[in-house]
């Protein structure tokens, strides 16, 4: 499957500021198919996991009022370069993806 | 020449793109005299500091970077046929984005890069892919990305056809259009620097330099003709064709303005 994470982490002053984006399409099951004239079904991510060199550091309730191709940034204090920096998602019909990343 | 009456059509002879762009770059000069390329291609986030340093901000890990690796995916997938994208174009289409719209002097018209693409993919039969929407805009966002810092560079050579079709952009240009009367150049040219309604109006040089561009009113990157249209049915205007010679020729004018420019594309817009 295409990777759906692209990340970036760079260390700023004692934080790492970690950027990353994930390929989602994030229907909120309200939003009208313009050929079927139905509506298109609920399909977004509930839950982003950030972890810290193996240890969840963040944990992101995100849902159906977060937009298409969610950009998330969060800071990890105490990180310093070569850290890994890893994400996992999984969405309302159970389909998954991650990501991972070095400090620079 | 700089403003054309409707109506008053040029002869081949009396077309001269290097006067004119001559003259325009006089003209932008004068009026925005602190202006180096940069600026230029920053358009209207020079009006406000604010809002350029949220897209500095933005471009450290610009929205458009998954279009650009899914572009680059799809470039380098081989055709049913075993063929690749990269045995149709220049270059294998690394660093050509900033060439184009080009004059096809065989078909006698202007090609831009979708056509280049959409023709590789007919010569090896494959359908073509939407203009404005999909996978030829990652395309187009990838091999944008490969020509980011070089010069635009749009030619018009010395064939009446290649004179005519630039002239034709040109007229287009300063054509008024839909129910205000509104030419692409009251607002661009005259009125840069100034408002309508909220928006903060770009000086025409330095626009197409950033196309295609990620706007977050699409949450895509499109090519620049889906603005040309946006624009139009904005103020009320029916857009000629998108791919269509209209489209294409005005394309071909707009673009060579921002000649010299380096192209800063994908880029990021509200």
């Amino acid at each position: 499957m295409a990777n759906t994470v692209k990340m970036l982490a760079k260390l700023g002053d004692g934080v790492a500021v970690v950027k990353l984006l994930i390929s989602h399409p994030m229907e909120t099951g309200n939003r009208i198919d313009e050929k079927t004239n139905k509506k298109v079904p609920e399909h977004f991510i509930e839950v982003v996991d950030c972890q810290h060199n193996g240890e969840t550091v963040l944990t992101a309730h995100l849902g159906a009022s977060i937009s298409k191709n969610p950009y998330l940034s969060f800071e990890i204090t105490g990180a310093i370069k070569g850290d890994t920096v890893e994400i996992s998602w999984v969405d309302n019909k159970g389909v998954s993806g991650s990501g991972k990343t070095k400090v620079k | 020449m700089l403003l054309l009456d409707i109506g008053c059509t040029a002869a081949a002879a009396d077309v001269d793109p290097d006067a004119d762009l001559k003259a325009y770059r006089a003209y932008f000069k004068e009026r925005f005299p602190h202006y180096g390329p940069e600026e230029f291609n920053l358009g209207m986030y020079n009006y406000n500091d604010d809002k350029r340093a949220q897209w500095e901000a933005i471009m450290e890990f610009p929205p458009f970077g998954m279009a650009v690796d899914r572009g680059e995916q799809l470039f380098n997938t081989p055709f049913n046929n075993g063929k690749t994208y990269a045995g149709c174009l220049d270059q294998g289409g690394i660093g050509i984005a900033h060439s184009y719209p080009r004059f096809d002097s065989k078909t006698g018209k202007v090609k831009t890069l979708s056509m280049e693409i959409n023709d590789c993919r007919k010569k090896n039969g494959e359908k073509p892919l939407k203009l404005l929407k999909g996978d030829l805009t990652k395309i187009l966002a990838y091999l944008a990305e490969t020509s980011r810092g070089k010069p635009i560079s749009i030619t018009v050579p010395d064939d009446p056809r290649a004179l005519a079709a630039y002239e034709d952009g040109k007229r287009n240009y300063f054509t008024r259009r839909g129910p205000w009367g509104f030419a692409c150049f009251n607002c661009h040219w005259e009125s840069a620097g100034k408002r309508i309604g909220p928006s903060e109006l770009s000086p025409a040089m330095g626009q197409a330099s950033n196309f295609p561009s990620y706007r977050s009113k699409w949450g895509a990157v499109g090519p620049i003709q889906r603005r040309y249209k946006g624009c139009m049915l904005n103020y009320g205007a029916k857009p000629p064709k998108v791919g269509g010679t209209s489209m294409n020729n005005l394309e071909y004018f707009h673009r060579r303005l921002s000649n010299g420019l380096p192209s800063n594309a994908p880029n990021n817009r509200p």
